[in-house]
């Protein structure tokens, strides 16, 4: 299996997962360890002031020292509150440049805001961030992002946090035929065959985090999405056979098959 | 007396007083937190000079759990 490549950065595992919705830092722990995942998202918040003192940090459970740390912009809703999130997670971070961008539109359906998601981008690309974006299935932005200096177009699969799966195959084929720079599946795989779906269309990598948090026993979803990614790359790299509609063609040989014709022969002798 | 507004809450000290102060009063010590004061980013080599004053907007985050 060749590697992920992201900002000039090599991966083993394509995988991508957030550390949200978990129980605790020990579940988000063993969720993380089973997927496999070298790229963890995180996001920023205030810090609860005066309450909880020594309330254990998920940096503590998680060490940017194992893990690349992805922080993103969840929540944010205009270009300034993106930016200043990024610039603060810059900084709690030791200069850390890799980011996830979002800038949503609507808190109902959290779709992502596309035309201010390309100003916050170029905002941040000045400022020498690696920008990961989040962005929705349509290949013309998908393409903006890109050309801008994006390091990663990471449009949606469905709705966040939705497990509605892979909706629109088509328009993901087109972002990823036309993109130069990895594209990863971010928000709506709900199991393991839509993140094999994922990859097999192509997709560099699937970014998740509900899938596996919300599944009954996450810690075995994780492992099952680790498979389902590997799965999905190998199918894709082996290059699937052509789709036949209404036209069976045997697996076996269609000599020496034994028949009756001999019998019915004789009878009519 | 001055005011801040830390994380959109008013918080009143007897005077002007340095971020690492600020930290300490927090009881933040030697947590790994980002500030922001003013919409600007205030680096960690900062935290013993500046001086943060009345009116100041002064915002300290962490990592949580996220997707």
């Amino acid at each position: 299996m060749n590697n992920l490549i992201i900002a000039g950065k090599t991966y083993s595992s394509r995988l991508l997962v957030g550390t949200g919705k978990y129980k605790d830092f020990n579940e988000t722990r063993a969720a993380v360890e089973a997927s496999g995942a070298e790229i963890i998202t995180v996001a920023i918040r205030r810090t609860n002031i005066g309450q909880h003192a020594n309330e254990p940090s998920l940096l503590e459970a998680l060490p940017p020292s194992k893990y690349t740390l992805l922080p993103n912009t969840a929540g944010c809703y205009t270009v300034d509150d993106a930016v200043r999130t990024l610039r603060l997670a810059r900084e709690l971070l030791d200069g850390h440049s890799l980011v996830k961008l979002e800038v949503l539109g609507d808190p109902k359906t959290l779709y992502p805001n596309t035309v201010e998601t390309l100003k916050a981008a170029e905002i941040l690309i000045k400022e020498d961030f690696q920008v990961m974006v989040y962005t929705s299935d349509d290949p013309i932005i998908a393409k903006q992002l890109e050309e801008i200096g994006c390091v990663a177009i990471m449009p949606l699969a469905s709705l966040i946090g939705s497990g509605m799966g892979i909706l629109n195959p088509w328009n993901l084929q087109i972002i990823i035929d036309n993109a130069k720079v990895p594209v990863l599946v971010d928000a709506g795989v709900g199991t393991a065959s839509d993140a094999a779906i994922a990859m097999e269309l192509g997709c560099d990598g699937v970014l998740m985090n509900t899938a596996i948090a919300a599944a009954k026993q996450p810690v075995l979803m994780a492992s099952a999405m680790r498979k389902a990614v590997e799965a999905g790359r190998e199918a894709y790299l082996a290059g699937r056979m052509a789709k036949k509609s209404y036209s069976a063609s045997p697996s076996s040989p269609t000599d020496g098959i034994i028949t009756r014709t001999g019998t019915i022969a004789h009878h009519s002798d | 007396m001055i005011q801040l507004i830390i994380n959109g809450q008013a918080q009143q000290f007897e005077s002007p007083l340095t971020v690492i102060q600020l930290i300490d009063r927090l009881a933040l010590q030697g947590k790994r937190i980002a500030i922001e004061r003013n919409g600007e980013i205030v680096p960690r080599s900062q935290f013993r000079e500046q001086i943060l004053n009345h009116g100041d907007h002064i915002e300290v985050v962490v990592a949580v759990g996220g997707g």
